[in-house]
């Protein structure tokens, strides 16, 4: 393996899909799924403040803030998108709180260590890389400004 | 032991009504031991938020496909995972799924590919069951396992792989592409509001007619009536009903679902449906391709 570490409780996370035969996987991604947090009321009302990801097979909205050096991550998507709302439940799990460093630097290939490839076909794998990317673009965009 | 077909009038007008089950129907029957009612969907893990009392699923990436080739699984594999669902030759196979019913109307063609004699669709899938408040569960059956024999899978009647589509092609034989306009003139190299799926060209087959998917299916999930099928397949695409048809989308789920209606619902003896799609046909080295506008290329 030797793989570089990864930030917040990414690494932990990874390490629990580890191993698992593929049932208990997706019953481990319908967990993060169930435990998402809803969207917040100030974003649930006004969803235009929220940037789509297209490359998505559902509709689904990202925020991020980023408040005294801690990220936020904010994500909405519909119940019937329960593979996409596990992908971002992961993310929320596994980063919201962490600095904007350390959310940058979770690598591209972040979906691959999650060992889901014998689970959920590739087209949704390649679903929680997009959402990722917007993310990190997001972060990006508000460190720079609050540099 | 034969389960009588649903009667409802909406089906009696199909080809084949016996191969499509209404929502009420299907209500009447779960406690049926004749019957097995199966899940497949796009989101693989909707099954297990919810599905209709009895059901069980159905995997189509996983439990369909072999893992290391391209191809379905084989004979052994097929009775095997027929058994682990307690499906015996003769039962009744009822497929429902989400998104208009794409999987679970691949999935029938699977079966129907191992010549399963009766495997039925839920018109209107999850959507419409779910619509109507129907009842669901999170418990998940386990079935007895059944004795299913090992059959052979049958590629020859309902399936195309390239060679046949390309010397098709040259024939000048019909084809209908039911992707997206988008799509099929070559704009888009996947579906609306999909990602990308890695094909390097984009356009269609050579003589393809463009027939979204869509165009069959009414709003709540269900097939559009006989009479509206016939119009816009046999009228005004102008399929006979000798018609030798291939059908093709990007992966093969789409073109299963047309496939069903064309074989099933409008009664057209051979119709295949090409898996293999545009996922293989974009990327294939030397094969034509077409665009509005502009000749085929290399020429047919």
């Amino acid at each position: 393996m030797g793989a570089d570490p990864l930030p917040g409780r990414l690494d932990e996370i990874v390490e629990e899909f580890a191993d698992l035969p593929r049932d208990l996987k997706l019953e481990l991604l319908l967990d993060y799924a169930n435990g998402l947090p809803r969207l917040p009321e100030r974003y649930a009302a006004n969803r235009d403040s929220l940037e789509q990801v297209h490359e998505c097979q559902t509709p689904f909205f990202v925020a991020t803030e980023l408040e005294d050096g801690h990220v936020h991550l904010h994500f909405d998507a519909p119940d019937e998108a329960p593979t996409t709302r596990g992908f971002a439940g992961i993310l929320h799990a596994g980063l919201d709180g962490t600095s904007p460093e350390d959310v940058l630097g979770v690598p591209a290939d972040f979906s691959a260590r999650l060992g889901l490839n014998d689970a959920v076909s590739p087209l949704r794998l390649r679903g929680i890389a997009a959402i990722l990317g917007v993310v990190q673009r997001q972060v990006r965009a508000r460190a720079a400004a609050g540099a | 032991m034969t389960v009588a077909p649903d009667t409802a009038e909406k089906l009696q007008g199909y080809a084949h009504p016996e191969r499509l089950v209404t929502t009420d129907w299907l209500a009447a029957h779960l406690d049926d031991p004749n019957v097995v009612v199966a899940e497949s969907d796009e989101d693989v893990l909707l099954y297990a938020t919810g599905h209709i009392p009895g059901a069980v699923k159905v995997d189509w990436h996983t439990d369909l496909n072999d893992p290391v080739a391209r191809d379905y699984v084989d004979a052994e594999g097929f009775a095997r995972l027929m058994s682990e669902k307690g499906v015996s030759r003769d039962t009744t196979l009822v497929f429902y799924g989400d998104n208009f019913n794409w999987w679970a109307a691949y999935a029938l063609w699977v079966a129907s590919l191992f010549g399963h004699p009766d495997v039925r669709l839920l018109d209107g899938g999850r959507q419409k069951w779910l619509a109507e408040g129907r009842e669901t569960t999170t418990e998940v059956p386990s079935p007895a396992p059944a004795d299913y024999p090992v059959v052979e899978r049958d590629d020859s009647e309902i399936r195309a792989f390239r060679d046949r589509v390309l010397a098709h092609a040259r024939a000048g034989g019909r084809l209908v592409d039911v992707r997206s306009p988008g799509e099929y003139s070559g704009e888009l190299l996947h579906m609306p509001d999909y990602p990308q799926e890695g094909a390097l060209r984009g356009g269609h087959i050579p003589g393809a007619s463009n027939v979204p998917w869509k165009t069959a299916a009414n709003d709540d999930g269900t097939f559009k009536d006989a009479a509206d099928l016939r119009r816009i397949y046999l009228d005004d695409l102008g399929l006979g009903a000798g018609a030798d048809v291939i059908a093709y989308c990007r992966i093969g789920e789409r073109s299963s679902h047309t496939w069903f209606v064309l074989t099933h619902l409008l009664g057209l003896g051979n119709v295949r449906n090409y898996d293999g799609s545009w996922v293989e046909w974009g990327n294939a080295v030397g094969v034509p391709i077409e665009r509005p506008g502009q000749p085929v290329r290399p020429p047919l």
